[in-house]
């Protein structure tokens, strides 16, 4: 039967999200953690950190947004300042709609959009051909206890965890992108160019003075659209490499 | 205190979910313009290689673990580990170099 077929394939999808979501969940508890803290010191309790994380799940996007309330900044500024921060998830969210067939009811697309976060994306653009989104769904499953759980425990618990351990998880997530671009980099030699060029240019960006005033939000932006913008017109994507991957 | 702290929650939560639902609502067919398709093709491995370096070195406590973490994690993932063994080995390699070093 198609429909026990696919329910299999969803069920399966899920479970295989599950698996990859948790490093996520890891890295995550360890980051909003250190989150947590933030919430604290900026005059928010347990109750409203957790529900910021939930309702959020942006690290950026929430860090900014603690630091001016706790400035007392206007509902204006902080819903601008939220734009800014996390304006790379709009980029995200355009990847990834191309990424789902177009038959992708429109309650799983909304849910998608619940956690586009920098991780949930990465390893969803890095499932081969189209995405079921039930691999999504798993990885959020996961996922979210570790952040909203991590901030809860940060607030409550402020510096309990040894800086060691702190210091050892928060590069679980740069393993993980790491796990998503280099393979993508034997494959494509385009690709590991790009990666180098990207590498180059992001620390020039963050370590030159003369760019500190810009936010490390628009700083990915601003790489992204320049160098993806630019590898576009000059090299642009054979069709059949897309229809081979579908 | 002259604002509501679950009235900027809110704010900051329906401002964040617009930017990333919009595109997966909005956007339904299949983009044929050649020039956007790349340009979204290649939006991710930039992004993400953006956002790891030179980051992954500012993560730790000391810029060499960082360091070590980023060559020893491209160094298994270009012979095939999976995610999770190359997030696990990136913090096992950090967590063993600080305890030597610090």
């Amino acid at each position: 039967m198609m429909n026990n077929k696919r329910a299999h394939s969803n069920s399966s999808w899920f479970r295989k999200g599950m698996k990859d979501g948790m490093p996520i969940a890891l890295g995550y508890f360890a980051v909003a953690f250190t989150l947590g803290i933030t919430a604290r010191n900026a005059g928010l309790n347990a109750l409203q950190a957790t529900l910021a994380s939930l309702t959020l799940n942006a690290s950026a996007g929430e860090y900014v947004g603690f630091t001016l309330i706790a400035a007392g900044a206007g509902y204006v500024e902080i819903a601008i300042m939220e734009l800014v921060a996390n304006a790379r998830y709009l980029l995200m969210s355009c990847a990834l709609s191309q990424k789902l067939s177009e038959d992708v009811p429109l309650w799983q697309r909304l849910l998608i959009g619940y956690d586009v976060t920098d991780e949930i994306f990465g390893i969803s653009i890095g499932v081969p051909g189209k995405l079921n989104p039930f691999y999504t769904f798993g990885a959020i499953v996961v996922a979210i206890p570790g952040w909203s759980g991590g901030t809860l425990l940060g607030v409550l618990m402020g510096n309990v965890l040894p800086l060691r351990a702190v210091s050892a998880l928060s590069v679980g997530l740069y393993g993980m992108f790491i796990a998503i671009i280099i393979p993508a980099a034997k494959k494509e030699k385009i690709i590991a160019v790009l990666i180098a060029i990207s590498f180059g240019l992001s620390f020039l960006v963050n370590k030159w003075s003369v760019f500190d005033s810009v936010s490390s939000g628009m700083k990915t932006i601003l790489l992204t659209v320049l160098i993806a913008g630019a590898a576009a017109i000059l090299f642009p994507v054979k069709e059949q490499e897309d229809d081979h991957e579908a | 205190m002259k604002h509501n702290i679950y009235i900027y929650i809110l704010i900051m939560a329906v401002v964040t979910y617009l930017i990333r639902v919009l595109p997966l609502t909005l956007i339904r067919k299949e983009i044929k313009n050649k020039t956007i398709r790349s340009f979204l093709y290649y939006v991710p491995y930039v992004t993400l290689a953006v956002m790891t370096f030179p980051a992954i070195l500012d993560a730790t406590q000391s810029t060499w673990s960082g360091l070590l973490a980023l060559l020893v994690g491209m160094g298994l993932a270009w012979f095939g580990a999976s995610l999770f063994s190359v997030s696990v080995a990136c913090c096992v390699v950090v967590f063993l170099l600080e305890l030597l070093m610090l």
